[in-house]
């Protein structure tokens, strides 16, 4: 999966949870959370649906590393490529 | 013969909208079954019985706007003949304000009946969540037009999101200025150390697939319920002019929506649940709370509210008692604090808890030691585990 398709994946998962979210409208390099209202249970249905599309494992303690959206994209390259 | 009526939804929602049956007479009723959908100002409700039986009798017909309390049908109880005496229906004595002409008193039997309709009119009538069978067809032989389907939709004023949003705003405006007319509302807080509990949650998560993960929330929850279990005069309903204390602790876990507003639906029986268990209701509480998409239990008894502002909140919350419950618990956002003990400063994960309590029932003095004991339950999370 090139990280085009991933992004794509990671955008459709979240309008799903956020349906108001415009992809133009969201800066990448910006936390994510302080521009979508993703409470704690939406960041981790966010999570957890991205770990089963993408098969992908996210250790809580990886967590704080997920901040913006380019973060989210770069980690699951990486993580998705070890597969 | 089994009344069965509309229960309540809930202080800030009176009336409903009938939108669908589930059953058709002379279908089995087991209890928890549901058994119609109906529309409030704040979501759609699925309806469950509490009887056991079968169905009788359809007294309303989808489109109608009905009270709480209205009886919507009849049941035969288990073993009863249906030649049995007909009571008169209620509905007819509550104020009832005229159902637009397309969707008026359709009999059960012509209901249950499949209509004929055009195709453009059946996917137009799917596509606006309409019954179709509900509809008085103009068409050749009663069948039911396109044009038919869309007056029907124009009369179904529920169905707009704009007036949605109003009409939630609305409810909450009533429930809330009833709270603060009717409660005498007195406010205790209390910071409450988490290292223990992130800790031990941390240790948890690690061991646990993605899916079964907890949240510090679902923590929070559960000690409050187990808390609750000593302090009875916090969990319950002031109705008629006296407090009825609840048997059991049904946490209202106030949900807020994308579009605005808040649900407060209840996690069933939250102390008797081990944590997981919990985290799953929980989870499935919210996202069917987000599609509009809950029970009438759910509705209708929760018997003290947890406001959670999570982790993009502010520190510190103080509620609005929801009625006719008689406390609110609050929790802000869990942050790094400093912390003085024994003599000595150090920096450690804290949450503030805040009770909002109803005066007629309780004390601060009481209210205070609640949370002291919930502050205390939260340094031994893994009791709160079972």
């Amino acid at each position: 999966m090139t990280e085009a398709e991933i992004r794509q994946v990671v955008l459709t998962t979240l309008q799903a949870i956020a349906p108001e979210v415009e992809e133009s409208e969201l800066r990448p390099d910006r936390p994510l959370r302080q521009q979508v209202d993703l409470d704690s249970m939406d960041w981790l249905t966010f999570l957890v649906r991205l770990h089963q599309k993408l098969r992908v494992e996210i250790p809580e303690a990886d967590y704080a590393r997920l901040v913006t959206l380019n973060d989210v994209v770069g980690y699951l390259a990486v993580r998705a490529a070890q597969n | 013969m089994i009344e069965f009526k509309l229960p309540s939804l809930g202080a800030d929602m009176d009336e409903g909208v009938l939108l669908e049956w589930k059953i058709k007479p002379g279908d089995p009723v087991k209890k928890g079954q549901v058994v119609a959908v109906v529309d409030t100002s704040k979501a759609a409700v699925d309806v469950e019985s509490w009887q056991e039986g079968s169905v009788a009798e359809l007294l309303v017909a989808p489109g109608e706007r009905i009270p709480v309390g209205t009886v919507l049908a009849t049941f035969l109880q288990p073993g009863e003949s249906p030649g049995a005496a007909r009571p008169v229906p209620a509905v007819a004595e509550a104020p009832k304000p005229a159902a637009p002409p397309s969707m008026a008193g359709v009999p059960a039997a012509a209901a249950a009946a499949r209509r004929m309709a055009s195709p453009a009119a059946r996917k137009h009538a799917l596509e606006q969540g309409i019954d179709i069978d509900a509809i008085i067809g103009t068409g050749p032989h009663g069948t039911v037009t396109l044009q038919d389907v869309e007056l029907a939709a124009k009369a179904k004023s529920v169905a707009k999101p704009a007036d949605k949003s109003a009409e939630m705003r609305k409810a909450i405006a009533a429930a809330m200025a009833r709270s603060k007319r009717e409660i005498p509302h007195y406010y205790v807080a209390e910071t409450i150390p988490m290292a223990a509990a992130l800790a031990w949650l941390a240790q948890e998560n690690a061991q646990r697939p993605m899916t079964e993960r907890l949240l510090p929330a679902v923590l929070l929850l559960k000690a409050v319920a187990v808390g609750l279990q000593r302090y009875p005069e916090l969990n319950g309903f002031f109705r008629d002019g006296a407090f009825q204390p609840a048997e059991k602790v049904h946490l209202g876990v106030a949900i807020s929506l994308r579009q605005g507003g808040l649900i407060a639906p209840a996690l069933l029986d939250a102390g008797g649940k081990p944590l997981t268990r919990l985290m799953q209701e929980l989870m499935d509480l919210v996202q069917r709370c987000r599609a509009g998409s809950l029970r009438s239990s759910e509705m209708s008894e929760p018997t003290i509210t947890v406001t959670n502002l999570g982790d993009q909140g502010t520190e510190q919350v103080f509620g609005v008692i929801y009625p006719p419950q008689v406390a609110l618990v609050g929790f802000g956002r869990i942050t790094e604090r400093p912390w003085a003990e024994n003599g000595g400063l150090k920096v450690i994960p804290a949450v503030t808890a805040s009770l909002s309590a109803d005066h007629r029932v309780s004390d601060g003095h009481r209210g205070a030691l609640f949370l002291v004991e919930l502050r205390d339950l939260l340094q031994c999370p893994e009791e709160l585990s079972r």
